[in-house]
């Protein structure tokens, strides 16, 4: 029998404190869609994805209303679109996005991932055609997200391909000017990009994936934050063991929301990402956690320590709880996702270069940072550069999604509104790194012996 | 046995219990355990009952007795056993 306080605290946890699950996410395999007429493609791609996820969104309401657990998101995932063969233009890609866009309006779903390359080692010509067709496929749809994988510890990193995502962002800014240059927040440049996650934008059905399958992602900082805060005054061990539990706690249900969609949609289960996936609603942050923990402000000195050992522990917390384990798992330091961030920025506590040495620690990267719209686009590939390196040398996943909101300067912000949030513009540096970015090439994988 | 929890928080009135009861009645929920308590002006009530039978759909049940609650000013929540099992057992 479960015991009363059990209950009040899982009562608690959902009503008082933003306890969720973040996404539903249903992978979806379209290399069956190939064929040498894009119009024909397409309408594979789109009859594919609404008969496989059919029934994804009043499954989700299903299971949130038996289980009275909010399901904030239903989404699919789809192969990287460049791998889905034919000879296809970068306007024959447009029409593909525009497919996915349809597809994800029919199904009721706010966004569809997987239009994008995995680019690490070389560009095949379909992966250079979809990736130059971004900015106006961003520009052109709603619900699509794009992502692109530019290195890994094994291959190295392509800069060519770096160079050229700093163009392609300056240009997906500039398309999708008039509405804040949104374009850029559903568009990531990734270091040892997984293969299964169920997190947008970056999300997409990988190589070695199975035709279908389900994933989920949870969440749950406000959970974690509260925790802290009835702990008090306690030291590292304890406060280590208090998130290792609580983490435990989400993920189980977590766990139990996967195996109900997998049961009820007939697919099978991929896996739960582990992750604290703030939002911008008050008492949802992660940089409140830190906060907790006792930084005057996100941002100041202590805080990639503070952020290790959360990161840390809500992963061992976590992998005891599900039975398979993947995707993104870790804490995301989204800014304008994220209350306690924005706010740190805002007052000056927290720097570019401060979010980009807590990257090397956590989750993902560089994640929904506004950044002037002057930007040059080699000041842009500096940055996903330098974040990328992060991953690659650390044999991690790291990620860059900064938007250069055109005709913005530092002291304006951008208001993207919903889950997106809004950013304050971050200052960078003012010295060039153009030259080297020019060079071109590859950058050599690391060694991964005579670690220093 | 399949089971789910009821827990019912708001202003004390007269009749709370059975109105919850009697909802539980009327979909073949039979109660396996009530644990009650007025603190101040306010009533807290959880109720474990058991759905093997219930003769609707679970999710017009918790609908019900949501309503049921917004009727009485209560807030009522309905939930199946396996969340707490799962997040609280090992």
């Amino acid at each position: 029998m479960v015991n009363i306080n059990d209950i009040l605290e899982t009562i608690n946890m959902i009503k008082e404190e933003n306890l969720d699950i973040r996404t539903i996410t249903m992978g979806i395999s379209l290399y069956d869609c190939a064929g040498d007429d894009i119009n024909t493609v397409c309408d594979r791609i789109y009859d594919k994805i609404t008969t496989r996820a059919e029934r994804l969104v009043s499954v989700g309401q299903e299971i949130e209303k038996d289980l009275g657990i909010p399901i904030i998101n239903k989404r699919v995932s789809v192969t990287p679109i460049s791998l889905v063969g034919g000879r296809f233009t970068s306007d024959d890609y447009v029409k593909i996005a525009h497919t996915l866009d349809r597809a994800a309006h029919t199904l009721g779903i706010n966004f569809i991932g997987g239009y994008g390359a995995l680019v690490q080692k070389g560009f095949t010509d379909h992966a250079r055609a979809l990736i130059e067709s971004i900015p106006q496929a961003l520009a052109e749809t709603e619900r699509v997200c794009s992502s692109v994988n530019v290195a890994s510890t094994k291959a190295g990193i392509n800069m060519d391909a770096v160079a050229q995502m700093g163009r392609i962002i300056k240009e997906t800014a500039y398309l999708t000017r008039d509405n804040e240059s949104i374009g850029c927040a559903k568009l990531v440049v990734f270091a040892n990009v997984p293969d299964d996650n169920p997190f947008m934008a970056g999300a997409f059905h990988g190589v070695g994936e199975a035709e279908c399958v389900v994933s989920v992602g949870v969440s749950g900082p406000g959970v974690v934050s509260s925790a802290i805060k009835r702990a008090g005054q306690c030291d590292f061990s304890t406060l280590a063991e208090i998130i290792k539990k609580t983490a435990f706690k989400i993920t189980r249900m977590g766990q139990l929301v996967a195996s109900e969609a997998s049961k009820r949609l007939d697919v099978p289960f991929g896996i739960v990402d582990l992750s604290l996936a703030p939002t911008p609603a008050v008492g949802d942050s992660v940089a409140h956690i830190l906060e907790g923990m006792g930084l005057e402000r996100c941002g100041g000195h202590g805080t990639t320590a503070a952020l290790a050992l959360l990161n840390d522990a809500v992963k061992k917390g976590g992998v005891m709880a599900s039975s398979h384990v993947g995707g993104l798992s870790g804490a995301f330091i989204p800014v304008s996702e994220d209350a306690g961030m924005i706010d740190a920025v805002a007052c000056g506590a927290l720097s570019l270069e401060k979010l980009e040495a807590m990257t090397a620690v956590c989750s993902v990267g560089l994640d929904m940072i506004a950044i002037p719209g002057d930007t040059s686009a080699e000041t842009i590939s500096g940055i996903i550069a330098d974040e990328i390196s992060i991953g690659v040398a650390n044999t991690k996943t790291t990620a860059v999604r900064v938007i250069p909101a055109y005709g913005k300067t530092v002291g304006d912000s951008v208001e993207f509104g919903g889950l997106l949030g809004y950013a304050p513009i971050m200052k960078l540096s003012e010295y060039s790194c153009a030259d080297f970015i020019a060079r071109g090439g590859r950058i050599p994988a690391p060694i991964h012996s005579l670690k220093n | 046995m399949k089971k789910a929890v009821i827990t019912v928080v708001g202003q004390d009135t007269k009749g709370i219990i059975a109105k919850v009861s009697a909802k539980c009645a009327e979909a073949s929920a039979n109660i396996v355990e009530i644990s009650q308590s007025v603190l101040k002006e306010y009533f807290a009530m959880i109720m474990v009952i058991d759905i093997t039978d219930l003769s609707v759909k679970f999710g017009d049940f918790v609908d019900d007795m949501k309503a049921l609650g917004e009727q009485n000013a209560l807030d009522i929540r309905t939930m199946h056993e396996d969340i707490f099992n799962s997040m609280h057992k090992i």
